[in-house]
C-alpha cells in the first residue's frame, strides 16, 4: 500500500506524521518526495548505504550544423531557447527536457547533454527503508528529482510518501499512483483554507483520503465543521503540546517517546486500510 | 524602488505572519504574495479586489479522436508519461511541451491554453495589494510569481510608492526563484529546529547564488534555545546578520483566528514588539526612510 502525507500549507506537521507513522508500522520504505527541503532523514538518522546522483536533460546546439532557422525557438513551449540571425541561446533552467527541439531541428543540429540537478540518498534506520533526494541549489526543477526518487518505491513495503508543501507540479508528482493521502492540517484559518485547495486536488486526481488534525487545541473549530460537513474522515489528533515541538527541535521522533503513540499510528494505519478496502 | 522578500525554506515558520506585520509597520507599501500555491495573506489584510486577471500559463495536449490512429506513438516520445495507455491525456502529468503534436503522424493532437490561475489587484488599507491563485494542480507557478511581481511592480510605479514586500512560498524551487530573483533583500524566517536550520543554511546558499542579501530572523527562538544560538553562530560564521529574534506566543495564532496582523491585534505583545524592531533595523540597513 501506498499512503502519501501531504498538506498546502507549510510546517504543519507532514514530516513529523510521515517519520512517526512509518517508523510505527513495520516493514515500511519512507519517500521523502521533498526534494527542495528534504528533513525526513533529520528525525532518522539513517545510515546512507546508497548515493546517486541525478541528471536531466538539457538541449546543446552545434553551430557548425545548425543555419539558425529558429523552428527550436518557435516551438519550445517554455522560451529555453532564442534564436537570433547568427546566433542561438539555450537556458537550460527553463528547459523541460521534452526533447521536442531534437526532434523539429531539420538540421539535426541538437543534441543532449547531461545536467546535474541533484542527489538521491537511499539507507535505513532500523528495519524502516528511507529513500531521499537533494535537489541542487539553484536548480529550479523539483519534478526529475521527484521521479528518480519514486522509481526506487519498494511495493513489497508499507511505503509512506512524505510531500513538499503546496499545490503544484511537486505535490502532484508524488501523490500520483497514492492508494491514499492524509493530509495534515492545524486547526487555523491558514490550515482551513490550504486544506481546501488540497481537497480539490485530491478529488480532481481521485485518490482517496483523510484528514489529521495536528496541535490540536490551538485555533479554533472551523475544520472540524468543513471535514463534518463534507464528510471528510478525521483519522487522528495530535494535541499542540510543548512537549512534542521540543522534541521536533531536536530531532526526534515523539512516538519513540511518548508512551501510547506507537499504537496510535499503528490504528491509523488500518483505518486506512480499512477506508481503502485494501 | 526597494524590494524585499520574506522567505524561509521549510513552510510553517511564520513568513506570513511577518509580512502582513511589516505590510502595516511600512504605511505605505506594495504587498505581493507570492506563495500562490497557498496563498494566505489576504486573510490578514482583507484586500478590496480592484481588478482581476486571467493567469494563462501553459498549455495541455489534446487528442482528436477522430483523426487518431491509436498508432501509440504519442505515447512513446512523451517524457512525461502524460498520454495514459489508453492513448488519452493525462492532464496531471502532461506539461504543454507539444512533442506529441509534432510526432503524431496523422496531426490529431493540438496544444490548447488553458487558464492556469488568476491574479488580483488589490487594495488595502496601508496601500495596495498583488495575489494570485494558482489552479490546484498546476504547474507553472514559477511564471505566475513572476506576473505577481510584474504586476506589483507596475502598481508600485504607477502609485508612487517606493517599497515592495513579497511573501515567498517555501522551498527552493522555481517558485521561490522567482521569488526572490532582483529582489534587494532576502530575509529568511527560520525556527530553532533541525530542519529549520538545515532549510536554512540552503536558503541562504539560494540567496547567495542569485545575489540577493541576506538577513536572518529566528521565530519561536525559545521552543529550543540552545538551537537558536546554533542559528546565531552558523550565520556570524557564514557573515550573515540575524537581524532577530521573535518568542513563541499563542498570541500569534489567536490574531490569525480574528483575522489580523499581530501589530494590529495585540500591538503591546513581545511579538510585535520584536517585528517592529525588526522592521525598524532593516529599514535602517536598506535606507528605506
Amino acid at each position: 500500500m501506498i499512503v502519501a502525507v501531504a498538506s498546502g500549507k507549510g510546517g504543519t506537521g507532514k514530516t513529523s506524521l510521515a517519520v512517526n507513522l512509518a517508523i510505527s508500522i513495520g516493514n515500511a520504505q519512507l519517500l521523502d518526495c521533498d526534494v527542495e527541503e528534504p528533513n525526513a532523514h533529520l528525525l532518522l538518522n539513517p545510515k546512507i548505504t546508497r548515493q546517486e546522483p541525478v541528471y536531466r536533460l538539457v538541449p546543446v546546439v552545434n553551430e557548425e550544423t545548425c543555419d539558425y532557422c529558429g523552428e527550436c525557438a518557435v516551438f519550445c513551449q517554455y522560451n529555453a531557447i532564442l534564436a537570433f540571425p547568427g546566433k542561438i541561446l539555450v537556458f537550460p533552467e527553463l528547459c523541460h527536457g521534452c526533447g521536442g527541439c531534437i526532434l523539429i531541428c531539420p538540421k539535426k543540429a541538437i543534441s543532449e547533454e547531461k545536467n546535474r540537478i541533484g542527489i538521491i540518498k537511499e539507507g535505513f534506520a532500523g528495519d524502516l527503508r528511507i529513500v531521499f533526494g537533494e535537489l541542487e541549489v539553484g536548480e529550479p526543477m523539483a519534478v526529475p528529482l521527484i521521479r528518480e526518487v519514486k522509481k526506487r518505491l519498494d511495493k513489497s513495503r508499507n511505503v509512506i510518501l512524505d510531500a513538499p508543501p503546496g499545490t503544484s507540479c511537486p505535490v502532484i508528482e508524488t501523490v500520483k499512483g497514492s492508494d491514499f493521502c492524509i493530509l495534515v492540517t492545524e486547526p487555523t484559518p491558514f490550515g482551513l483554507h490550504d486544506l481546501k485547495i488540497t481537497v480539490k486536488v485530491l478529488e480532481d486526481m481521485r485518490i482517496p483520503y483523510g484528514v489529521v488534525v495536528n496541535r490540536a487545541g490551538v485555533g479554533d473549530k472551523k475544520v472540524y465543521e468543513y471535514c463534518r460537513e463534507k464528510g471528510i474522515p478525521i483519522l487522528l489528533e495530535i494535541p499542540y503540546r510543548r512537549k512534542i515541538a521540543e522534541l521536533y527541535s531536536r530531532g526526534v521522533p515523539f512516538s519513540l517517546v511518548m508512551p501510547g503513540w506507537t499504537d496510535k499510528f499503528q490504528k491509523l494505519f488500518e483505518d486506512i486500510k480499512e477506508l481503502i478496502g485494501d | 524602488m526597494r524590494q524585499i522578500t520574506i522567505l524561509s525554506g521549510k513552510g510553517g515558520t511564520g513568513k506570513t505572519t511577518i509580512t502582513a506585520a511589516f505590510t502595516i509597520l511600512a504605511k505605505r507599501a506594495v504587498v505581493a504574495d507570492c506563495d500562490v500555491d497557498a496563498p494566505d495573506l489576504h486573510m490578514l489584510l482583507h484586500p478590496e479586489i480592484l481588478e482581476t486577471g486571467e493567469f494563462r500559463g501553459s498549455k495541455i495536449a489534446v487528442i482528436d479522436e477522430t483523426k487518431c490512429i491509436k498508432c501509440g506513438v504519442c505515447r512513446e516520445k512523451c517524457r512525461s508519461d502524460a498520454i495514459t495507455q489508453n492513448l488519452t491525456v493525462d492532464p496531471f502529468s502532461c506539461e504543454g511541451c507539444g512533442v506529441c503534436t509534432i510526432v503524431c503522424p496523422v496531426k490529431a493532437i493540438t496544444l490548447t491554453e488553458r487558464i492556469s490561475g488568476y491574479i488580483y489587484i488589490s487594495k488595502i488599507k496601508y496601500g495596495f495589494m498583488v495575489y494570485a491563485l494558482l489552479n490546484p494542480g498546476e504547474s507553472k507557478s514559477g511564471k505566475l510569481v513572476t506576473v505577481v511581481r510584474q504586476n506589483a511592480k507596475q502598481l508600485a510605479e504607477k502609485e508612487g510608492n517606493n517599497l515592495i514586500i513579497i511573501d515567498g512560498p517555501p522551498g527552493i524551487g522555481c517558485p521561490v526563484i522567482a521569488s526572490v530573483v532582483g529582489a534587494d533583500a532576502g530575509l529568511v524566517v527560520t525556527e530553532p529546529t533541525m530542519s529549520g536550520i538545515h532549510d536554512l543554511e540552503r536558503v541562504l546558499r539560494l540567496l547567495k547564488h542569485f545575489n540577493v542579501r541576506p538577513f536572518v530572523c529566528v521565530n519561536m527562538y525559545d521552543i529550543n534555545e540552545n538551537n537558536a544560538n546554533k542559528i546565531s553562530r552558523f550565520c556570524e560564521e557564514n557573515g550573515v546578520e540575524v537581524i532577530g529574534k521573535i518568542p513563541f506566543n499563542p498570541v500569534v495564532t489567536e490574531a490569525m483566528v480574528n483575522g489580523k496582523a499581530i501589530v494590529e491585534y495585540s500591538p503591546e505583545c513581545d511579538v510585535a514588539k520584536e517585528v517592529a524592531a525588526i522592521w525598524n533595523r532593516l529599514c535602517t540597513e536598506l535606507s528605506l526612510r
